[in-house]
């Protein structure tokens, strides 16, 4: 158990409960749970990493808890009460410095310290109907919100009370009515200020709380169908946008234009997520497939079919095709051939000296070919 | 001059067998005109005599329609003999042989090529059974609930849909139509599962023919929506027999074999109450081939222990499913499970996805 988790480089959680866990290079996919255990109440419904050395993954489910899993020995070590299935399902899971941040639907954010002490929680409301919560990866204190006509709102963990940045809905529409709000996911561009949501309605707008102006600083529609994850590269200036048709697009974030479509899912895409410096992105859906896709040339690099329905996926920041085995055969496989070209270029010298004939034949050829070719030339006149 | 004009007529008599003796003549008379003439004409009557063509030839060259016929037909009978000849060789060398004869080739078919698709179900699967356990359906199958449904069509429905209907409603038990009055869907299915019922299905018409069907399971189940062809009503069936009696009929769900065709599958044997009655001898059948799902209805009867004759009641139709939808019908707004694309899913003649 601990050496399958060991390889496992992208991590996903399933509607049935179990955790699952594909290592690409072996081309395998393995469960981790407890068969007699299965129920429908752990239904996977956020994954985050536990630490900054992904070790720990953390595992919240349907009916309030969040478990640890440990990817070092392959088992669950713990669990915790999160809060009661009666507020909604889990809705964002994040970590900041030995707490957790959960955010569930009723718009419950709430910081839970390492001990089981209840007191010092810091809680916010922010509103109900939550649809997403993400953390800003660059300043962990800072949290954005938003959900199902609960436009976007950042929050600042230390201070509780307001939102540092409420988002304004756009200008009404062209027909003069008022345009819904449903922010279904939400992304930190890295190396700025500036936030990037997708919504139910078919739209991607790229916030800046930095600047006054509390509308959105650029809007880019895309498809028919509401947009369900979104995820950002390593490479600035795009966004990874999937709907409930199956259809990912690569949406340019200067433009607003789409750039590509990433072909192959059948089904709803429920989590996305880019590698962290890597041309690549995974996508998970209702349609049971895991799909990595390469972001420069658009194309399928691996699919696996896991049998349940798929919520959430994890990517590590490691290489995703390499393993401890497979590098160790690679290096050995490198230092034999090393041998071999040694040995060979012993042996070279002789061959050497016939290429040198060789060439010294060639020569008289050339020579004697040209001579023929004159002769044919006079021959002709 | 003269022999220019027997060059060209020969060259236009070459091809007619019929002109073949006054061809000779010709050559007869005139033997020595020109050398190289002269031989060519004798290799063309010795190649037409013998009955076989130069190479290049071929029959679509002949630009009279009548003759053209007369010669593929020929060419059609010599290939036929042919075939008939190969045959009986080889089946005397199987005779021959006797025990040592290798077995015999199957026929590639497109099922038999079919790409193997990794959704496949292992029936031994843990997971998979679970999954299927506790779905939307479990409840059905674990014998909570008895089917109740609604059958309904598009707005202002004409004729063979309202036929079709009707019939459908005989042959699925427990149903009931109702005229569809202009109501929107999403608002006819906290009704219905209010007032009991399991399933919707909701015919789509289109010029005065059923072209659609949305079936949707009702407390919070899946919706599937197949476009629906070849449908035949009751009285265009040969040989059909007396209507369909209130019995429950048998199910027979045949070749549903990946996750998809599981969940499809069940959507179908959920639609009909689980005892069925044998003494109605009636038995309804999903086969899915080749992605189309063919509905029979059948009344059947043992003349002896080993015969069995089948009368078609019913209606019959076919079915392709479009999309599977995970909640009711909500096509704006839901998340769909499984969307038929055709020009990623389609570009392989032997891929199937039920």
């Amino acid at each position: 158990m601990a050496a399958k988790s060991q390889l496992c480089s992208i991590w996903l959680g399933s509607e049935t409960g179990i955790l699952k866990g594909v290592s690409l290079s072996k081309k395998q996919a393995f469960n981790f749970c407890e068969m007699s255990h299965l129920s429908r109440d752990q239904e996977v419904c956020v994954m985050a990493w536990g630490d900054t050395y992904e070790s720990e993954v953390l595992v919240g489910c349907v009916n309030g808890t969040v478990r640890t899993f440990s990817t070092d020995k392959g088992i669950f070590t713990g669990s915790r009460e999160c809060g009661d299935p009666s507020q909604g399902r889990f809705t964002g899971l994040a970590v900041t410095d030995s707490s957790w941040i959960t955010c569930v639907e009723s718009g419950l954010v709430k910081v839970w310290k390492e001990g089981s002490t209840e007191s010092d929680t810091v809680e916010i409301n922010a509103g109900s109907g939550i649809c997403r919560m993400r953390q800003n990866p660059s300043q962990k204190h800072h949290v954005a919100t938003g959900g199902k006509e609960n436009p976007l709102k950042v929050w600042d963990l230390e201070k509780p009370d307001k939102a540092i940045f409420t988002a304004k809905n756009v200008a009404h529409d062209w027909l003069d009515l008022r345009v819904p709000v449903w922010v279904r996911d939400i992304g930190f561009i890295p190396d700025s200020d500036k936030i990037v949501t997708c919504t139910g309605h078919q739209q991607v707008h790229v916030y800046d709380p930095s600047t006054p102006q509390r509308r959105p600083v650029m809007e880019a529609k895309f498809g028919e169908y509401p947009l369900t994850a979104l995820s950002l590269p390593a490479s600035q200036g795009t966004v990874v946008v999937g709907n409930t048709h199956g259809e990912l697009a690569i949406l340019d974030l200067r433009k607003g234009l789409v750039r590509g479509c990433l072909k192959g899912l059948a089904g709803s895409v429920r989590g996305l997520q880019c590698h962290p410096s890597l041309p690549l992105v995974a996508s998970c859906g209702l349609d049971r497939f895991l799909r990595v896709h390469s972001l420069e040339d658009r194309s399928l690099q691996h699919k696996v079919y896991l049998k349940s329905r798929l919520n959430c996926v994890l990517l590590s920041s490691r290489e995703l095709e390499s393993s401890t085995d497979v590098t160790g055969d690679v290096e050995e496989v490198k230092a034999e051939d090393e041998k071999d070209e040694d040995e060979i270029w012993d042996t070279m010298e002789t061959v050497t000296e016939k290429s040198k004939k060789r060439i010294a034949q060639e020569e008289e050829e050339v020579v004697t070919g040209g001579k023929e070719k004159k002769k044919r030339k006079v021959a002709k006149k | 001059m003269d022999s220019t004009e027997l060059s060209t007529s020969e060259s236009v008599s070459k091809k007619k067998k019929t002109k073949q003796p006054k061809r000779k003549i010709k050559s007869d008379n005139e033997p020595s005109e020109e050398m190289d003439r002269t031989e060519s004409e004798v290799n063309e009557n010795n190649s037409s005599s013998g009955a076989s063509f130069p190479p290049t030839f071929s029959v679509s060259e002949i630009k009279n329609k009548q003759r053209r016929h007369v010669m593929f037909l020929k060419l059609k009978q010599e290939k036929r003999k042919q075939k008939l000849e190969l045959k009986k060789k080889r089946k005397k060398e199987r005779a021959a042989l006797g025990d040592k004869a290798p077995p015999k080739e199957v026929p590639k078919t497109i099922e038999n090529q079919r790409i193997y698709d990794e959704t496949t179900v292992n029936p031994e699967d843990e997971e998979v059974a679970f999954d299927e356990g506790t779905d939307e359906f479990s409840a059905y199958f674990n014998r909570l609930t008895n089917p109740k449904v609604l059958i309904t069509t598009s707005d202002r429905p004409r004729g063979r849909t309202v036929r079709f209907c009707e019939q459908l409603a005989t042959v699925v038990p427990h149903a009931h139509v109702y005229y569809r009055r202009g109501l929107a869907l999403k608002r006819v299915i906290p009704q219905c599962v209010s007032r009991g019922f399991t399933y919707l299905l909701v015919v789509n018409e289109d010029r005065k023919v059923p072209n659609g069907l949305v079936v949707c399971h009702l407390p919070d189940g899946p919706t599937a929506h197949f476009k629906l062809s070849s449908v035949r009503l009751r009285k265009e069936m040969k040989r059909k027999g007396k209507a369909p009696t209130e019995h429950t009929p048998e199910v027979i769900l045949n070749n549903f074999t990946t996750r998809l065709g599981h969940s499809i599958g069940r959507l179908f044997a959920a639609l009909f109450p689980h005892d069925p009655q044998f003494v109605g001898r009636q038995v309804a059948t999903f086969h899915n081939q080749r992605d189309f799902i063919f509905f029979r209805f059948h009344r059947y009867i043992f003349k002896n222990e080993k015969r069995v004759g089948i009368q078609e009641l019913g209606p019959r139709f076919t079915l392709k499913l479009r999309s599977l939808q995970k909640g009711t019908f909500d096509s704006k707004f839901g998340e769909y499970e499984w969307v038929h694309k055709r020009h990623e899913m389609d570009s392989s003649r032997r891929k199937f996805h039920l």
